[in-house]
């Protein structure tokens, strides 16, 4: 179990928190305009990586601030976190 | 049977207090300070158990939480009984009952030890092989080998015991107290640190409390009186927590470690009431010291397995600690010297020690010396070949090892002895280590797995990374610590040591024997009875992986989880498959290190705190009404309210004739209701709902439709304009949390521009919804002054009022198809609004109505209900709603994804109603609908979603999912049941007052 450095809120226990996938996908601003692959590479496609990863969280029991975090999946090192709309550190 | 070994009172035990308990039937004596296992070999009890797979005789083994043997089940057919508890562990207290387990009728003759004759027909795998044909039979094995597998008993009766949890923080976690952690844990205090000092024992000191070598010397004092000198100062150190009888279970990522404190297991009876037996501690530690010890290795030899076998450490503790011999006449096995000074500890308390049996081919200090003259005969170079005794060990065999250590040569010698001590070097309990993901490295010259590359956050000192002699303890100890807790010296960096124990040792994995390998009994995994035959045999079947290794042959795999066993089954495949241990890698250690109890897991959350729910402002009126309850989510609404005996169909019958004739109630306050505010407030409805939002007058309701991404329905709820920049939406109930959530995410993350804000107001409002041809009369009754005309209160509009001083919002929609009015106030309010309604309504029948109803009046609507009529894959345009889905809005969440090549399939499975030929036929929801019969395979076209017996129009009614079910109106399809197949009809899913008339009737 994780403790999270929410950006707003400080250490947490990770039971507070909701993971919500890939960071940095945005939404279509003219979806309309998308073929079908397009759309769907929107919609579906997510990376799913051994090592250094960006992903977004919310801090659901909390202040329910969405963050983005930099989590190595290999063995559960946080290494960045920094809030919604910040540019991602280089890691 | 009963004799009397104590040899001398020792301090740890209160000869005072004698204590008298039973073990399988027969009353013993005791005294306070023993452990169930001192006290039986006080008695001279050795035999206390039989083995899982051969039935085999076994006796107490160890001293500690890695016993494999001497498994017990405490307090049998009692409130308080507990299977597989280690004797060694568990202290005695007056009244205390044990027995053994797996054996039968008991453990002097135990039915099952013919499974020892048979060994032979019982390798590793034997189940696997034997009982896989033919696979039909397999429940009929399975009858017999769960009734004889299996160790003790699970308690049957309610467990009369509170256990609870606490959350610690602390700056440093100790986890041992043995020498290196009670110095660790001194330091870290001392140096302002919040420390939290833990051991499983009962007393602090680990080994060296009791060590008594005059050899091993602190500033010129005995090790253990010096030890005792840092206990006793521990008192008086402010920042320090020591919790004894407490057991560190799991070491999770980031410091967290879960912790069993046991606080009344070794209280009499009359004293365990009323208090918590165990607590389960939830530690999160900035920096952890693990200082877990090292257990002591048995060696693999034939025979190793009779009860008077045992670790040589744990002979030492018996005598040393407890004050109890573990025999009259006892032999020492060892590749190191530590059986040394264990047969002069004996010897100086006048226990005849016959022999020492050593490997090696000398030893480098003067012990031996020593050890000769207090008469013990020295086998250098010999190995235990064989024992002899069923139920205590009476001889030992011992012969000369070959130079390679690979067979024996020369005369067998025949050994009397009552007792053997087995001294096969040390293993770091490194288990914790590995569970918080630190790395282990393997010392080739050691022969162990010490910690390599620790966390940031963790250290491992003292035996638990390999270091096993006191002054190379106390330096590297000294050193770490000053390093990992940032201080410049430590309270004992001045310290004298003497120490001369040398530690050299000879491993050899498995001992040879005069007998080929075949006819041995050279046990490895004790608790599972696997034995080195049975590794050689798995590894000849083409296992390699280690963790095949260990499932195939169960080593490692009891309740003990391999803690002697792993290092020698590791030894043995290394050697046998011609590689290094280190690079076989050590198999997982996983949680908890020692068995839990359920109690300690659940803690408080049982009975009605199991899981949480919520409860309406107006439960308690439907709890006096007697209302059955359904769950909703975490809600608890009523799901129809039974009167005069009335089954559920009858009640909900009589509720929704009731609600179309006269009135119906229902208790909606479930609904997720969330404030919407901010100047873009209809802009971000007109994004998140698939219909239009900006021309919604202020005061006017509205249905919407709310879609996911994919373009599949999410959910659905009636919003309300309060204001120019104000809503308040409502949600499903189960959904509420959910939409909340993914409304915030797309306003924090994708609109950020958007000024909105969300508010959940769910608890806030307590909501009564009042329905049917005359809700507008009770209304009346209840708000004289407003004006409930359909020209200024029109159906889907919003009238704030007064009901008495209260104010309340009421809204004019329905779900049921008659003319409704919900009414919203502050919750603690809601239970005299809905006595109001009732008495209000008595002249009118009102008649409140419970969930199953409302489902039952929207149904005949066709009125969809998300997640019972939906499941994730259905479309508005699936749902024949293309009338909510806006066409000339640009874009709104899911909107490009209805015109996918997918979504646009003229075959999608569809919203569409059924009526049965038969109409009294009422359809099982889920039933599969085809429209062929006699076809095999047949294509399933759908499922019923929702199927009701319609008493307002006397037949039954179905919502399905059919695919291409829009074009199907009038097409016979059928129901295939188990004993009859059903035929029906496609239809409008509106069943009842199709034009809405009665709205506004």
């Amino acid at each position: 179990m994780f403790v999270i450095n929410c950006p707003y809120c400080g250490e947490r226990d990770q039971q507070e928190f909701k993971a919500g996938g890939e960071a940095h996908i945005e939404r279509p601003k003219q979806p309309t305009e998308l073929s079908d692959d397009e759309w769907a590479e929107y919609l579906f496609m997510r990376k799913n990586i051994k090592g250094v990863q960006y992903e977004r969280w919310n801090h659901a029991h909390g202040c329910r601030k969405w963050f983005n975090m930099v989590r190595d999946t290999s063995n559960d090192e946080i290494k960045a976190i920094y809030k919604m709309g910040e540019k991602p550190p280089s890691i | 049977m009963s004799e009397n070994l104590r040899i001398k009172s020792s301090q740890y035990i209160d000869e005072t207090t004698r204590i008298s308990f039973k073990f399988n039937g027969t009353t013993y004596y005791g005294f306070k300070g023993d452990t169930l296992a001192s006290a039986l070999l006080a008695n001279n009890v050795h035999l206390v158990g039989r083995s899982f797979k051969y039935h085999r005789p076994r006796g107490i083994m160890t001293s500690g939480s890695e016993e494999p043997n001497a498994i017990v089940q405490i307090n049998p057919n009692t409130n308080r009984t507990e299977p597989n508890v280690r004797a060694t562990e568990v202290e005695i207290y007056e009244g205390m009952e044990a027995s053994s387990q797996n054996c039968w009728p008991s453990v002097n003759f135990d039915i099952g030890g013919i499974n020892n004759f048979l060994s032979p027909l019982l390798p590793a795998g034997f189940y696997y092989k034997t009982f896989m044909w033919p696979a039909r039979f397999w429940g009929k094995y399975e009858y017999f080998i769960r009734h004889s597998a299996g160790l003790g008993k699970s308690p049957m009766l309610k467990d009369p015991d509170i256990y609870d949890h606490r959350n610690i923080h602390c700056d440093v976690l100790v986890v041992g107290a043995g020498i290196s952690g009670i110095l660790a844990a001194k330091n870290a205090a001392k140096n302002n640190y919040k420390t939290l000092l833990l051991d499983e024992k009962n007393e602090l000191g680990g080994s060296t409390i009791y060590e008594n070598n005059e050899s091993n010397k602190i500033d010129n004092k005995n090790s253990s009186e010096w030890l005792k000198k840092e206990i006793e100062e521990l008192k008086n150190i402010k920042n320090l927590e020591i919790k004894t009888r407490t057991s560190v279970a799991a070491y999770h990522q980031y410091n967290y470690l879960l912790a069993r404190e046991n606080l009344t297991d070794h209280l009499e009876k009359k004293d365990k009431t009323n208090k918590i037996r165990q607590r389960l501690l939830k530690i999160r530690a900035k920096k952890v010291i693990l200082a877990t010890g090292a257990l002591e290795r048995p060696m693999v030899f034939n025979n190793n397995d009779r009860p008077g076998i045992m670790l040589s450490s744990a002979i030492k503790k018996y005598s040393d600690f407890y004050g109890v011999a573990c025999g009259r006449k006892i032999v020492f096995f060892t590749n190191n010297d530590s059986a040394y000074e264990n047969a002069l500890s004996l010897n100086d308390k006048g226990i005849k020690v016959e022999a020492i049996v050593d490997i090696r081919k000398q030893s480098k200090t003067n012990l031996e010396k020593r050890v000769i003259d207090a008469g013990v005969k020295i086998y250098w170079e010999h190995t235990v070949v064989d024992t002899s005794g069923y139920k205590r060990l009476n001889n030992v065999s011992i012969m000369k090892l070959s130079n390679d250590g690979t067979s024996v040569t020369g005369n067998k010698i025949s050994i009397s002895c009552d007792c053997l001590g087995v001294a096969g070097g040390w293993t770091p309990a490194v288990h914790l280590c590995t569970q918080s993901g630190s790395k282990l490295a393997f010392d080739e010259d050691k022969k162990i797995f010490i910690p390599n590359k620790n966390n940031s956050d963790q250290i491992s000192v003292g035996s638990c990374c390999g270091d096993f002699k006191l002054d190379e303890i106390l330096k590297n100890l000294n050193e770490k610590l000053k390093d990992f807790l940032d201080i410049t010296k430590t309270d004992f960096e001045n310290i004298t040591f003497n120490n001369d124990q040398e530690i050299s040792k000879r491993n050899i994995w498995l001992l040879p024997s005069d007998k080929a390998l075949g006819k041995t009994r050279p046990f490895v995994d004790y608790q599972n009875d696997a034995t080195a035959k049975d590794i050689k045999l798995a590894l000849r079947e083409g296992f390699r992986s280690i963790e095949h290794v260990k499932r195939y042959t169960t080593i490692g795999m009891g309740t003990d989880q391999g803690k002697l066993g792993n290092m020698h089954a590791l030894g043995i495949i290394a050697d046998t498959a011609g590689v290094k241990i280190g690079e076989l890698g050590t198999t997982t250690f996983r949680p908890p290190y020692t068995p839990l109890t359920f109690g300690t897991i659940v803690g408080r959350n049982v009975g009605k705190f199991f899981d949480i729910f919520r409860r309406t402002p107006m439960n308690d009126w439907h709890v006096e009404q007697k209302a059955e309850f359904e769950n909703v989510g975490q809600w608890k609404r009523a799901w129809y309210y039974p009167i005069n005996g009335e089954t559920m169909h009858q009640a909900v019958q009589r509720e929704s004739k009731a609600a179309r004739e006269s009135s119906g109630i229902l208790d909606a306050s479930t609904l997720g209701k969330i404030d919407i505010q901010g100047s873009d407030a209809s802009e971000f409805l007109n994004r998140v709902y698939t219909n239009a939002w900006s021309k919604l007058g202020i005061g006017k309701c509205r249905y919407g439709l709310m879609l996911n991404e994919d373009g599949m329905v999410y959910d659905d709820g009636v919003t309300t304009r309060l204001g120019e920049n104000h809503y308040l939406m409502t949600t499903t109930t189960g959904g509420a949390a959910n939409v909340l959530g993914k409304l915030e995410d797309y306003l924090q993350t994708e609109w950020p521009e958007l000024d909105v804000y969300l508010t959940s107001v769910t608890d806030q409002f307590a909501t009564a919804s009042l329905c049917g041809p005359n809700s507008k009369k009770i209304l009346k009754k209840i708000i004289p002054d407003l004006d409930l005309s359909d020209e200024n209160f029109p159906h889907m509009s919003f009238k704030e009022a007064k009901v008495e001083n209260i104010v309340c919002r009421i809204m004019r929609i329905s779900f049921t198809g008659e003319q409704s009015f919900e009414i919203n106030v502050q919750a603690s309010y809601g239970k005299d609004l809905w006595e109001k309604c009732i008495e209000a309504g008595k002249e009118f029948n009102i008649t409140p109505y419970g969930t199953e109803t409302m489902h039952l009046l929207r149904a005949e609507k066709g009125f969809i209900i998300v997640g019972q009529d939906t499941d994730g894959t259905m479309t508005p345009i699936d749902l024949q709603m293309d009338w909510i889905v806006s066409k000339k809005k640009y874009d709104f969440i899911g909107k490009r994804s209805l015109y996918r090549s997918d979504t646009i399939r003229e075959d999608r499975k569809q919203l569409v109603g059924l009526l049965t030929d038969d109409p009294k036929v009422v359809l099982e929801e889920g039933a599969q609908i085809v429209s062929e019969l006699n076809k095999n395979p047949v294509e399933m076209l759908g499922h019923v979603t929702s199927s009701y017996f319609s008493p307002n129009l006397n037949k039954s009614i179905a919502l399905a999912v059919v695919r291409g079910g829009k074009d199907m109106i009038g097409k016979k399809l059928f129901i295939p049941m188990e004993d009859k197949t059903i035929n029906v009809t496609v239809s409008n899913p509106v069943f009842f007052d199709q034009t809405n008339e009665r709205l506004n009737a």
